[in-house]
């Protein structure tokens, strides 16, 4: 199948290494200590963080810092097909991938004995559901005034007709020869997350990192940007 | 992985001391594999089978065969099915139970490496279109977990593959088939290897045994397939990595992953 046009264009308009509209809205859930919306192309990913709170079942309590929980979830809606919302193995392997994404960034060791609760739900899924899950989850984690070293950004890069492109939907991503969802702290310029699938040169992942991170500065900006709505609103 | 054991700040220090001097505890240098020693068709009751050992971690896998129908979206394909457990006479740290989060982590890493480098013909296993086919079941089992249990399951499951037959089968007409007494090979088209390295304070360290692991900030997967090219990455454990730790990380896995495809998996490719 063809995906890129001969002006270089992909079939939903965007260049190669271009993202897809984002908008990224915080607090939009009143119960949670922060929350975040994020709609990413045809994504729409709802993000609750729950904590620090008392832990339960006590015994996992760690005595030098805070557990991180994640649950990563897709509504039985979100994709053509109904999917069960049992979760699947899919789900519990990226509910740790993205916990472990977001972990390095938090200052756990402040609060002992504690839990921190991340839920993802995804609402409406379009290709890169993991990444633009951690892009809302740092937000969250943020509005819930949790200390961090910084925000995480994330996006994927992946292959299409051989070349190498930012930010895959879903059918890219399904069609496509290989997809990698990279997470940073930006300007820390460490990456916590890095996953693929499919087949890479190494130049094609070298190329793809730089790609990569121009993406993630872009969601960077844009993750700043509904935080600071929410200090406007609050002032 | 699976364990919140307390490391002692102490064991910690010596090790990164160690580390400093460009030392293992064992002896090796940074780049430095354990010795890997493959078994092949030791289960009979299995249509393949490979047990491994690197250093002290054991592990098997076992090749079955089952006929069923193919997924609907690739109806013309076998099946491909990967399922890792870490039971708990490997380990003090693995408990019985359900499959959690690690034991779902490894099979996942381990099915993407196999099925992004095409490892298995799944196109020549198909029998009726649409209605049945092969669907070959990989169940890895770790007998003692001593480090780097992803090569150690990605060589097994390579190696078990390697060594399956698979019955011939005869189609008599569009409802009915048989199964005949022959036996051919499973269709391989790749060898893939995996190489996980561990980063410990600002040192990357290839093949970590348990301990290493323990005291680990984050740990990484390359897949490899026959042609260098990488089918799979998996970053483990809460820490990071720099970009360019990355990189250099991939030409080492290219390095270090074709030399030990070629010293042991071809080998039995040519047994085989």
């Amino acid at each position: 199948m063809k995906f890129i046009d001969e002006n270089g264009f992909r079939k939903d308009g965007r260049k190669c290494d271009e993202l897809r509209p984002t908008r990224i809205s915080a607090g939009v859930l009143p119960n949670a200590n922060g929350s975040a919306l994020i709609e990413q192309g045809g994504n729409r990913i709802i993000v609750a963080v729950y904590g620090p709170r008392e832990i339960h079942p006590r015994h996992l309590a760690r005595p030098d810092r805070a557990l991180l929980r994640c649950r990563y979830h897709m509504a039985p809606f979100s994709v053509p097909e109904r999917k069960s919302p049992a979760p699947s193995r899919r789900e519990i392997e990226l509910s740790k991938v993205i916990r472990e994404a977001l972990e390095p960034a938090i200052f756990l060791e402040e609060y002992p004995r504690t839990t921190i609760d991340i839920f993802i739900e995804v609402l409406q899924a379009d290709g890169g559901t993991r990444v633009a899950s951690i892009t809302a989850a740092s937000v969250a984690l943020a509005e819930a005034g949790i200390p961090m070293k910084d925000l995480v950004t994330a996006v994927a890069i992946g292959k299409i007709n051989g070349t190498i492109v930012l930010d895959l939907n879903h059918e890219e991503d399904q069609y496509g020869g290989g997809d990698m969802p990279i997470a940073m702290m930006p300007i820390l310029n460490k990456i916590t997350l890095i996953q693929a699938d499919g087949l890479f040169t190494y130049d094609e992942i070298k190329y793809g990192l730089e790609l990569a991170k121009k993406g993630i500065d872009k969601l960077y900006k844009i993750q700043r940007e509904a935080l600071r709505k929410i200090v406007e609103v609050t002032k | 992985m699976k364990t919140h054991s307390i490391i002692p700040l102490l064991r910690k220090k010596t090790l990164l001391t160690l580390l400093n001097k460009g030392e293992r505890k064992d002896g090796r240098t940074f780049n430095m594999y354990r010795k890997i020693e493959i078994q092949t068709n030791i289960i009979k009751s299995a249509e393949g089978s490979a047990q491994v050992r690197i250093g002290n971690t054991i592990v098997l896998t076992g090749v079955k065969l089952n006929l069923g129908q193919p997924y609907p979206d690739a109806p013309d394909q076998g099946v491909q099915i990967v399922n890792a457990e870490l039971i708990p006479l490997a380990s003090p740290s693995f408990e019985p139970g359900p499959p959690d989060e690690d034991d779902i982590e490894l099979s996942r890493v381990v099915d993407r490496v196999l099925r992004s480098s095409e490892t298995i013909d799944l196109n020549k296993l198909s029998i009726i279109r649409g209605k049945k086919t092969w669907i070959v079941y990989i169940d890895i089992y770790i007998l003692n977990h001593d480090g780097n249990l992803f090569d150690a399951s990605v060589i097994a499951s390579v190696a078990a593959l390697l060594t399956t037959k698979i019955p011939k089968i005869e189609i008599v007409n569009e409802n009915k088939i048989k199964i005949t007494e022959e036996k051919v090979d499973l269709p391989i088209r790749n060898l893939p290897v995996s190489v996980t390295f561990s980063k410990i304070g600002n040192h990357i360290i290839v093949d970590p045994c348990y301990e290493e692991e323990l005291l680990s900030d984050a740990m990484i997967t390359v897949g490899i397939d026959s042609e260098n090219n990488i089918c799979t990455l998996q970053k483990i454990k809460e820490g990071c990595f720099k970009p360019d730790e990355i990189l250099d990380i991939l030409k080492r896995a290219i390095n270090v992953g074709s030399k030990y495809r070629e010293k042991y998996l071809k080998k039995l490719l040519e047994k085989s």
